[in-house]
């Protein structure tokens, strides 16, 4: 069975025939192909042309559809950016909490629509500003938070009941979420009220990222308990954010990207049935996100079958009824991975072309990356040339105006279809070995994602993958990287201003209720219970992040990876 | 020179700091290993006081270090200066990853032997680790 | 050349001049006989092998092994011996990534060796460096395998005492074990207890069962069976107290010196081989022959070396 006439059919097989002996030969004599395979940046190998035969088996009613119906290929909503521009998030902060206050200040004042926090290293790895291991790292690469008061401080002058905040924290993000709620509270804000999203997936800590700290069960139980919490409390918040993007930036293909997260989702999605909850009950509030690179229709192509295939997942895997549950809902990042270190001005067009596969993927929200890149966390300067980049897609170029306008190419069309053939393989696979926390044990993902970004760096050594600036197009002279203007940052000052407000807040604290509410955060976690809500007193008592860690690490134990390349 | 020398050219690929981008040091890794060299990768999350151990124990001939994290600086100071208090200073040390153009000539004072930017190529990595691996060889009359 | 010096100040337990006194052993069986004929001899030092199913957590058993017998007080190396990557001369040598952790602390002394191309998984410079490490005056020497086949039982064949890993629940891990290093343990472990406290006890039956009917043990030696977390640090004491009881047994029946005698032996073995290896090696980069043409490659000089040498034939 097929949507087109079989006469139609007949009448295109001979005709592409024709063209293969006829025209086609005499084009190829003339002008050669530039290359023997063509392939996707993935490696998918790609044909000359794509007709309706490439796609005469996708039924358009059952696979295609319309957006905002099932299987919600063409996008979750039926009039996408006609109604509401996908969010402009920008991923920030740097230095202490003033610095990365003002940063947000100024990117919403130039039209950002959605905050997005970057926390420094000793944050993402739960240990205090005045740690041995710290030092150096404070404020690098994203803001340090220590306690409660580093986080008043950030949201100084932002009203949480107007503004959504992304949170890339993982390992502690229970604390940094209570930390969100505690300041709303003090803002008098209900926290039905707050809104924005905690990236909270622990899976792909393992996989990509490698900011874990717990072994993976434990890793994610302590995740799924946010999400429990969450999910009750706090019915705007994104509790976890499964993250394809570091997954790819580490290495994998677009298929392996798609399929590890969705995989990982299946994972979560199966705990939480276990823990004994309704499907529905918390499908709605699960958020995804994934990188656009550079091979452009590919990409498209991904984002069209990531949500087919999560909303088959939720329907026939899981049972899932209501709709809200079968969306899959995205922030999207630019490929940091595909900019350069030399030529940095054109990571501006690299960006540009990325972001339109996101938009034209029908991403929720969007990150661009800033020409700087390579070198540092984003000057603000860059930043707002990334940001601009997104405001001229969305306002100039008309893109917005159409719902899914690449639906019906054949060959994005086909293209979807196999990477989704492609990714079904791989989650087969994945649940023969019993799903991802078994498959991140045994290093599968990890071992794969190694090899792929081996693959990738011997093809452009080869040439076979070709980068401006990098191996072709090369230039000698480095006085335009030279001339970059960077983000200023000093820092031994930053450090020694965030242990200087570490020691103030440790002095000004009532050390028996931090002593009372960590010994209640232990005996809670010894006990399996919810962990969520002791670190939420523990927190309002001003605890340090790294205090609430030291406590889980006693209960939980840590995690050294097991030796793959 | 036989291959069979250069072969044994050992190189500790270590992470300093709480840096977890590992897709360049792995990357590196592999390229050297192909190369015939003998690999000892420390894992991320290493202080400068465990690399430089895992580089006497290992006797290697040229330590690599990779920093995305920015703190490099700091790092790579105190790594040099426990290679000299160690007297392991011979060894020769590279540095790649995310280095701010206006700071690879203070760290090479610190005496890093070169520093790779992103983008690099593999074989002109591979090539001077082999040069600075030989080199450390003959002085020791090997 | 003179080691003296190197020598004098790796007794003195300088971390520098033992790693490249390592070196030395390494780089050629001539510098490892005089390096070992230099160091004086020395009674007591134990060797501990383990060994047991891929992934069963040796290496994390290992290194819980390592902090406790540092605390204690005694000095520690370990052997890391790495299976080099088959299709390339070069190798990347990943065990000591799970025992950095360790590598500050003054007790303990990690060095890894590649099997450089050795099918056993066993190397001239990794047998060496047990003694070399016993003669510098650590205690306890560590070296792991994964336990399968005779190639590993080979392995652990040099050490003193044997520990066989084993995890919870009944199968065809334990199965395939038996045909490899299942029989020769002194002491077996049954980690991972953690996850699966009723499999472990099943194990424990089994264990208890083969060792009544006598399939397991020998000479003279009950084998012990020690059940541990070595996530949650569990069961370790017990079990650096079954080891410590098997060295006593050794000691005290006059057997602590067979397996110095063992290491010696293989070492000949090992060197043998070892000349062969590097004969087809330079084969294999002169000519760009794999290994078993290489090998004819070498049967066709060496026949050629003959007849030219007896009077005039051709190559
Ligand atoms: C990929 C990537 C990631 C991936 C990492 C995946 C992984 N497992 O490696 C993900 C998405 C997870 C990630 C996360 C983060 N990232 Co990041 N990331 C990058 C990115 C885009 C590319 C790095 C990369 O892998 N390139 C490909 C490899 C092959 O290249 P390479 O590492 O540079 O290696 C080459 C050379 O440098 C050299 N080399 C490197 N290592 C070695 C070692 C030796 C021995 C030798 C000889 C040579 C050598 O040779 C290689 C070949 O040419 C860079 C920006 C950029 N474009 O460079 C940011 C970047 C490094 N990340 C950055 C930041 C801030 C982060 C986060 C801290 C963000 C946050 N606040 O949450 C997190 C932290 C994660 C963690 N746990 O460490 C910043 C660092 C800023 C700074 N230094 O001041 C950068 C520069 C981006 C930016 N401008 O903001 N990131
Ligand atoms: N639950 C649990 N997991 C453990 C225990 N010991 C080790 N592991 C885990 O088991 C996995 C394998 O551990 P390793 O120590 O690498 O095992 P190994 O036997 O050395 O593995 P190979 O050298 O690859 O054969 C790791 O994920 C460990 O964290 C334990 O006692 N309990
Ligand atoms: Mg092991």
């Amino acid at each position: 069975m097929t949507d087109y006439r079989e006469d139609f059919l007949k009448k295109l097989r001979d005709k592409v025939e024709k063209w293969e002996r006829e025209t086609l030969p005499k084009s190829l004599s003339r002008y050669p192909e530039r290359m023997e395979r063509f392939t996707t940046l993935s490696g998918i190998e790609i044909k000359r042309i794509y007709t309706p035969l490439d796609i005469k088996d996708t039924h358009y009613l059952e696979r295609i559809g319309l957006p905002g119906e099932y299987p919600y290929t063409r996008g979750i909503h039926a009039t996408m950016y006609r109604g509401r521009i996908w969010t402009m998030r920008m991923f920030s902060g740097f230095g202490t909490a003033e610095d990365t206050n003002k940063r947000l200040k100024f990117l919403v004042e130039h039209g950002e629509t959605g905050l997005s926090l970057a926390f420094d290293y000793p944050t993402l790895l739960g240990i205090d500003s005045d740690d041995p291991m710290a030092h150096g790292e404070v404020g690098v690469t994203g803001v340090a938070v220590d306690t409660l008061k580093d986080m008043e401080i950030i949201f100084d002058g932002i009203d949480l009941g107007k503004v959504t905040t992304n949170m890339t924290i993982n390992p502690p993000a229970p604390i940094l979420y209570s930390m969100y709620l505690a300041v709303a509270e003090k803002q008098g804000v209900p926290r039905e009220k707050i809104g924005g999203t905690t990236q909270n997936d622990p899976l792909k800590e393992f996989i990509a990222q490698k900011s874990y700290i717990f072994p993976p069960e434990p890793a994610v139980k302590i995740a799924m308990d946010l999400v429990e919490y969450s999910v009750r409390n706090t019915p705007k918040w994104n509790p976890i954010s499964i993250s394809g993007y570091h997954i790819r930036e580490a290495g994998s293909t677009a298929v392996q990207e798609l399929a590890f997260t969705l995989a990982d989702g299946i994972a979560y999605v199966r705990h939480l049935v276990e823990r004994g909850h309704d499907v529905d009950s918390f499908a709605h509030r699960l958020s995804f996100f994934f990188d656009s690179h550079i091979n452009f229709f590919e990409e498209i192509a991904k984002f069209r079958a990531a949500r087919r295939m999560w909303a088959k997942i939720m329907k026939e895997w899981f049972g899932a009824k209501k709709e809200r549950s079968l969306w899959l809902r995205f922030h999207t990042q630019t490929a940091g991975v595909s900019l350069t270190a030399q030529q940095p001005y054109n990571n501006i067009v690299r960006t540009a072309i990325e972001a339109l596969a996101a938009v034209l993927g029908g991403t929720q929200s969007l990150h661009t990356n800033a020409l700087d890149e390579p070198y540092r966390v984003p000057s603000e300067f860059a930043a707002k040339i990334a940001l601009r980049t997104q405001q001229i897609i969305a306002y100039e170029t008309g893109v917005a105006d159409v719902v899914d306008p690449l639906a019906g190419s054949y060959y994005v069309e086909w293209l979807t279809d196999k990477i989704e053939e492609e990714a079904w393989r791989y989650i087969e696979r994945i649940e023969r070995m019993g799903g991802m926390i078994e498959a991140v044990r045994k290093g599968y993902p990890q071992k794969e994602l190694t090899e792929a970004s081996y693959r990738f760096q011997k093809e452009v050594e080869e040439g076979i993958r070709k980068i401006v600036g990098v191996n072709i197009f090369t230039e000698e002279d480095e006085e335009e990287v030279r001339n970059v203007p960077l983000l200023d940052i000093d820092p031994n000052e930053v450090e020694e201003r965030q242990i200087r407000r570490l020691r103030e807040v440790k002095r000004g604290r009532d050390s028996a209720r931090v002593e009372s509410t960590l010994n209640n955060l232990r005996d809670a976690a010894r006990r399996g219970e919810n962990i969520v809500p002791y670190i939420l007193e523990a927190v309002k008592a001003y605890a340090t992040e790294g205090e609430i860690m030291n406590v889980l690490k006693e209960v939980y134990g840590v995690w050294t990876e097991p030796i793959i390349y | 020179m036989t291959i069979t020398e250069t072969e044994r050219i050992k190189v500790l690929v270590a992470k300093l700091g709480l840096d977890g981008h590992d897709r360049g040091a792995k990357v590196v890794a592999r390229a050297l290993r192909d190369a015939g060299f003998e690999v000892i990768y420390t894992g991320i999350r290493q202080t400068p006081e465990q690399v430089v151990e895992a580089a006497i124990q290992e006797d290697v001939d040229v330590i690599g270090v990779s920093i995305l994290s920015g703190a490099h600086m700091t790092l790579m100071k105190r790594l040099m200066e426990l290679l000299r208090e160690y007297g392991a200073d011979d060894i020769p040390v590279f540095l790649g990853g995310t280095i701010p153009v206006p700071d690879i000539e203070p760290i090479k004072r610190m005496g890093v032997r070169e520093v790779f930017l992103p983008g690099t190529s593999l074989r002109e990595i591979v090539e001077m680790i082999r040069q600075a691996g030989l080199e450390r060889r003959k002085r020791r009359g090997w | 050349m003179d080691y003296s010096r190197l020598i004098e100040k790796a007794l003195k337990g300088d971390r520098l001049a033992t790693g490249r006194l390592l070196s030395i052993v390494e780089r050629d069986p001539r510098g490892a006989s005089m390096v070992l004929e230099s160091l004086p001899e020395r009674e007591g030092y134990h060797v501990i092998g383990v060994t047991g199913i891929a992934g069963s957590g040796k290496s994390t058993l290992l290194s819980r092994l390592l902090t406790h017998y540092a605390d204690k007080g005694y000095r520690c190396a370990v052997v890391a011996i790495d299976p080099s990557s088959a299709y390339s001369r070069g190798a990347l040598l990943g065990d000591r990534i799970r025992m950095q952790m360790h590598a500050t602390n003054p007790n303990i002394f990690i060095r890894s060796v590649s099997t450089r191309g050795l099918k056993g998984g066993l190397s001239f410079a990794g047998v060496a460096m047990i003694d070399v490490f016993g003669r510098l005056g650590y205690d306890k020497v560590f070296i792991e395998s994964i336990g399968v086949g005779q190639a590993d039982v080979d392995i652990m064949r040099i050490a003193d005492t044997i520990v066989v890993v084993t995890v919870p629940g009944l199968g065809d891990d334990i199965q395939a074990l038996k045909a490899g290093v299942m029989e020769i343990g002194d002491i077996y472990v049954i980690n991972k207890v953690d996850k699966d406290r009723e499999g472990a006890n099943k194990t424990m039956e089994y264990l208890l069962f083969a060792i009544e009917a006598g399939e397991l043990g020998h000479r003279g030696w009950r084998p012990r069976i020690v059940k541990t977390s070595a996530v949650l640090d569990e069961g370790i004491d017990e079990l650096i107290d079954a080891i410590e009881e098997h060295y006593r047994f050794i000691l005290g029946t006059g057997r602590y010196g067979s397996g110095r005698e063992r290491r010696r032996e293989i070492l000949v073995r090992l060197l043998a081989e070892k000349m062969l290896i590097d004969a087809l090696e330079s084969i294999e980069i002169e000519t760009g022959k794999d290994l078993y043409e290489g090998a004819l490659e070498l049967l066709r000089r060496v026949t050629a070396r003959y007849v030219d040498t007896t009077g005039g034939g051709e190559a």
